[in-house]
């Protein structure tokens, strides 16, 4: 069978990037053709032959399945296959990322608003949506458990009733999936000599990553009883890893390649078509492609965890904290996905970027029956950094102190220590962060003026034309936040490259395969550019990300240039050490200079430290190509203790600070956001143009949580809002100037210095722009997303 | 599902007469949605797009007769003069996509209570012409909403243009939603004066089962600027009268609590805006240099 293609001829726009090695503003080779809609995405694959798929999904937040008729769906012309949880091949019928709890299609019971409940493959959209609707499921609805105390009532329904996970023995109750707690110094002592106490009861609403691609891949069957995959995805390898038990397959015989993904944000991270599609191919013997609509994508990934957080900071007349103590708690919905390693993160990174001795910390996440939540840009540490940003300006008010003087008395510095006890062994600019922005110049005021009238543009509400400037009031708000980089908690977190060196046509050209998933966040450019700058070639091919290399690890908690960029660094570094080598052998006698080690690969040369020309690359390689797989690793982390939370259990961590301007129409609760300048340390910018991208990106996505994005779940545990029309994200005419400042302080642990970047801005943004609303107002406004209601009291 | 395709107006008509069930389709912009969603899956779709005399318009002395079919961008670019606050409104709809392709007719034939033209229809003074083999009839847009996702059309019955009065004063339109461009109204308002005939005329959208005028704060307001004098002498409203007006016009809403805002909000934020737009329409009606909170502009 032929591989897939797009009907159009589309293109993912890989092959040869554009020129420039690590520190140059390379463009994107895709960037052209997504603007254009020439990109081809996972959606836009076809194969010829080719079924449809689609998915029945649960009407019910918990309900036991009584019975499952699929007779008249089956009988329905055009129809191939309907597959439900009877039909599963394998003993395996579960997967999940940290806990194999979900299953493929419900067992007799679901478990959440929108659970895959049966499959169906034919040969027209249309008609498999059509015979879905005729599967006939009895539904006997029960008994919700929606929040904690519903959760952790004595009688409370338990979503996974005989659990053996690794966390199943140290919780407190069967349906809290874990509870991390961190304590360390003497809080009781501290609270003692705390002159001014605060408190604070803060929520999170549910975030969704709102990526536009929704969710889609085709499974083609393979001669050899095998499938495969093209998906887009986070991280091929993970997938592989719960796709092939639950088909009953050696992972051998599935093999997957990534198709274009339309963004991800997290939402990627879990399985969503993958196993159905497989499922249905392996049925009836033929391609079958699935494609979510916007709707079904409400439902088809994890969200962000909504959380309760309740702190409490102490600190001395002068402004310096004596102790914290807080409780989070994260609801995870009805399956574990992600929830354990987000406690984690909410836990270790609930202080903040400050110094703060004496802590008592409490995380944990809920099983409940609302949508399940996991893995999104920011990753637990979103929550905490609303939360904590709330209570440093909350105890500001209280000192009557600058709330960025609170702020930089207590800042981090190198080697302060964490709550869990690691130090942080690289820089850490924070109050240099918050300094910066602080002293930008403020936007004009009144900036909505012009010699017209007003531009309402400029105002609350734009052009919905709501005020001309009555009711507007100014407001102008701090934060900062910490976030880890890479996996966490003693994971084994590495990532696979393999490069090759080749002459062709006469040059040099190097081809970088990894499984990396490109999911926006620039890989494509910053792997190029690291092979130019270490092979000294202009030529970068770039492969398409498969599993026929191995892991890259997942494209998720800021780590992808980190791993996989070090990993190609590595390879790369492989590849110079036998280019030279068999320079030795080859040219050896004709120089002095080869016996030097100062030798560097060069504009297709290998040249001396002085510069001077040894061979050209393509006289060494003689036609013979230099072929290297190499494993890099991060340094290693360590798992926290479960009872004091202590040990080093992150890599690296990623600080930065926004200052949000923000005018508020205090009669409609509408707010503008004015400008939200960030300060961002990231080590090094391998891609500067890029990390402002990631920046700015991040930025709005937290823009976007403080004033609008929530997934509002009902008290029948169903969502209310799946839609573009309802589930609001920021226009660009919502989404202000964002001045970037980038600080480069390099870390020593990391290829070129560099930090993870695309995390961070989405913490602090939030706060700074609830912080700038609260100072226009006078409120409170302890909850996210802020509502026009919350504003105006009704 | 049957896709018709009538070339001419009386072709549509014909075929609106055979298939009542028909559901006409012009932008698309509600109706592709549905059936994209399976919401709605009507037998035939009766496609307006080549009946030409449905995307012109005629301006006569007293009326703009607005063809069903004109798009809203058309509206804003051409017809601001005329037509001030339903190009307001037109402005306020989705985004420039949706603006090029959706129509007053469309969002007339859907009826939604959160539909953008209503209130500035309802201000203004407007009258839908009605067509179908049996004839032409003008439907008063006061009467038009019978309902949610209702209104007066005969089975048979065509929306062939919108009789919509020409501004006689200055009029407003403004909308409440949750973002600041690209947002469905949580609840809209639409006010103009009409100096000719001394009333004030008003709309609200999404705050009811219907989009309604706020009948009693229009008679109140009428009396008060009467007695007042304030047509004659042009002086600047008493913040008292403003604030009753915008009282009577939150009393006029029957909102809900529903997933975009609360009833309280609705009602609320009708208030504001009634008193707002009031403001502004008596400035600019007072005159330059008489205003105190200026005008707007926007692109």
């Amino acid at each position: 069978m032929g591989a897939p293609h797009t009907p159009t001829g589309l293109t993912q726009g890989l092959g040869t990037a554009a020129q420039g090695g690590v520190g140059a503003s390379t463009l994107r080779p895709d960037g052209t053709l997504k603007t254009t809609g020439e990109f081809a995405f996972a959606s836009d694959l076809w194969h010829e032959d080719m079924l449809w798929g689609c998915t029945l999904r649960s009407p019910h937040a918990h309900a036991e399945i009584r019975s499952l008729d699929t007779a008249e769906a089956l009988a329905q012309p055009g129809v191939y296959a309907v597959l439900t949880y009877a039909d599963l091949p394998a003993a395996a019928k579960h997967y999940g990322l940290e806990i194999r709890d979900t299953p493929v299609l419900a067992d007799g019971r679901v478990r959440h608003h929108g659970e895959p409940v049966a499959i169906v493959a034919a040969d027209h959209p249309e008609t498999a949506r059509r015979a879905a609707a005729k599967i006939k499921v009895d539904y006997a609805p029960l008994p919700l458990v929606t929040d904690e105390a519903s959760a952790t009532a004595a009688d409370a329904p338990l979503l996974h009733p005989d659990r053996t996970d690794r966390h199943a023995a140290h919780v407190p109750h069967p349906n809290i999936v874990h509870r991390q707690p961190i304590v360390r110094g003497d809080v009781a002592a501290a609270r003692a000599r705390a002159e001014v106490i605060v408190t604070g009861e803060y929520e999170v609403g549910m975030q969704d990553q709102a990526f536009l691609g929704p969710e889609s891949g085709l499974a083609v069957p393979a001669e050899d009883g095998g499938v495969d995959l093209y998906i887009a995805t986070q991280w091929l390898h993970s997938d592989l890893r719960q796709i092939a038990p639950v088909l009953g397959l050696p992972e051998s015989q599935v093999r997957m390649t990534l198709s274009g993904v339309g963004g991800a944000f997290g939402g990627r991270e879990d399985l969503s078509m993958q196993i159905h599609a497989s499922l249905l191919a392996l049925r009836t013997g033929r391609p079958v492609k699935m494609v979510y609509n916007r709707f079904e994508s409400f439902f088809g990934h994890v969200h962000r965890h909504p959380a309760r957080l309740r702190y409490e900071h102490g600190a001395t007349r002068d402004g310096k904290l004596t102790h914290m103590t807080c409780r989070i708690v994260l609801d995870g919905g009805a399956y574990a996905s992600a929830s354990p390693a987000v406690v984690g993160n909410a836990s270790s990174l609930s202080v903040g970027p400050y110094a703060v001795d004496h802590v008592d910390i409490e995380a944990l996440a809920l099983y409940t029956n609302n949508p399940p939540c996991g893995a999104m840009r920011g990753f637990g540490a979103v929550q905490a950094c609303f939360a904590y940003e709330a209570q440093m300006d909350r105890l500001a008010a209280e000192l009557a102190m600058d709330p960025v003087e609170l702020r930089r008395r207590n800042a981090m510095s190198q080697g302060t220590l964490m709550p869990t006890g690691q130090a942080v062994d690289a820089p850490a600019p924070v109050a240099e962060l918050l300094r910066r922005v602080k002293a930008l110049p403020l936007p004009p005021e009144k900036q909505w003026e012009t010699t017209e009238g007003a531009d309402v543009r400029a105002l609350p509400g734009g052009l919905s034309n709501t005020t001309h400037g009555e009711g507007v009031v100014r407001g102008v708000g701090y934060a900062v936040g910490i976030k880890n980089v890479g996996f966490s908690e003693g994971f084994d977190d590495f990532s696979t490259a393999r490069v090759r060196l080749e002459a062709v046509g006469g040059e040099p050209v190097a081809v970088v395969h990894t499984a990396a998933a490109e999911v926006g966040q620039g890989g494509v450019t910053v792997h190029a550019q690291i092979a130019r700058t270490e092979l000294g070639v202009a030529q970068v091919t770039i492969h398409p990300a498969d599993t026929r290399v191995g892991s890259a690890g997942s494209t998720s908690a800021s780590r992808q240039t980190y791993v996989t960029g070090g990993a190609v660094k590595h390879a790369c570094e492989a590849v110079r050490a036998e280019v030279l080598e068999r320079g030795r052998a080859r040219f050896g006698a004709s120089h002095p200079a080869w016996a030097t080690a100062e030798l560097r690969l060069e504009g297709g040369k290998v040249v001396t430290d002085g510069g001077e020309v040894l061979a050209d690359l393509v006289d060494v390689l003689a036609g013979d190509a230099v072929d290297v797989e190499r494993v890099w690793r991060h340094r290693p982390t360590q798992p926290f203790d479960r009872r004091t939370g202590q040990g080093d259990g992150h890599v690296q961590y990623s600080f930065a600070a926004h200052r949000a301007v923000v005018e508020v129409d205090t009669e409609l609760g509408l707010v503008k956001v004015v400008e939200l300048a960030c300060a961002q340390d990231v080590g090094k910018a391998l891609n500067p143009l890029s990390v402002v991208g990631q920046i700015q990106g991040g930025t709005t996505q937290g823009l976007g949580l403080a004033v609008m994005e929530e997934i509002v779940v009902g008290d029948d545990g169903r969502v209310r809002n799946p839609s573009f029309t309802d589930y609001l994200i920021p226009t660009i005419l919502d989404t202000p100037p964002i001045p970037v400042d980038i600080l480069e302080l390099a870390d020593a642990a990391a290829p070129y210095g560099l930090r993870g970047v695309g995390e961070a801005p989405t913490l602090s943004a939030t706060p700074a722009v609830v912080a700038a609303i609260r100072a226009a107002t006078g409120l409170p406004l302890t909850r996210v997303p802020v509502r026009p209601e919350h504003l105006t009291g009704t | 599902m049957d896709f018709l395709r009538p070339t001419g107006w009386a072709d549509a008509l014909a075929a609106k007469a055979e298939h009542p069930a028909a559901v006409p389709i012009a932008g698309g912009t509600d109706v592709m949605v549905e059936i994209n969603f399976d919401q709605r899956r009507p037998e035939h779709l009766l496609d307006l797009g080549r009946v030409d005399e449905l995307t012109e318009w005629e301006t006569g002395e007293e009326y703009v007769r607005l063809g069903a079919a004109v798009p809203y961008t058309r509206i804003m670019e051409r017809l601001r003069p005329e037509l001030p606050g339903l190009a307001l409104a037109a402005h306020t709809v989705g985004s420039p996509q949706i603006r090029h392709r959706g129509t007053v007719g469309g969002n007339l034939g859907a009826a939604s209570p959160a539909g953008d033209c209503h209130p500035a229809l309802l201000a203004a003074g407007a009258e839908i012409e009605a067509a179908s083999v049996r004839g032409t009839r003008l439907i008063p847009v006061d009467e038009f909403y019978t309902g949610v996702k209702r209104n007066a059309l005969a089975p048979d019955e065509l929306i062939r243009a919108v009789r919509i009065r020409r501004a006689d004063g200055p009029q407003q339109f403004s909308k409440v939603g949750t973002r600041n461009a690209m947002v469905i109204a949580l609840c809209a308002f639409g006010l103009a004066l009409h100096p000719a005939t001394r009333t004030v005329r008003t709309g609200i959208g999404s705050a009811a089962p219907t989009p309604v005028r706020a009948h009693a704060a229009e008679d109140f307001l009428n009396a008060a600027l009467a007695e007042g004098g304030f047509w004659e002498s042009g002086r600047a409203l008493p913040p008292s009268l403003a604030g009753q007006f915008a009282e009577l016009c939150s009393g006029a809403c029957a909102p809900i609590d529903d997933v975009r805002g609360s009833a309280a909000y609705r009602r609320h934020a009708v208030g504001v805006m009634a008193r707002r737009t009031l403001a502004w329409t008596w400035d600019e009606f007072r005159g330059p240099g008489r205003s105190t909170e200026g005008g707007a502009s926007c692109a």
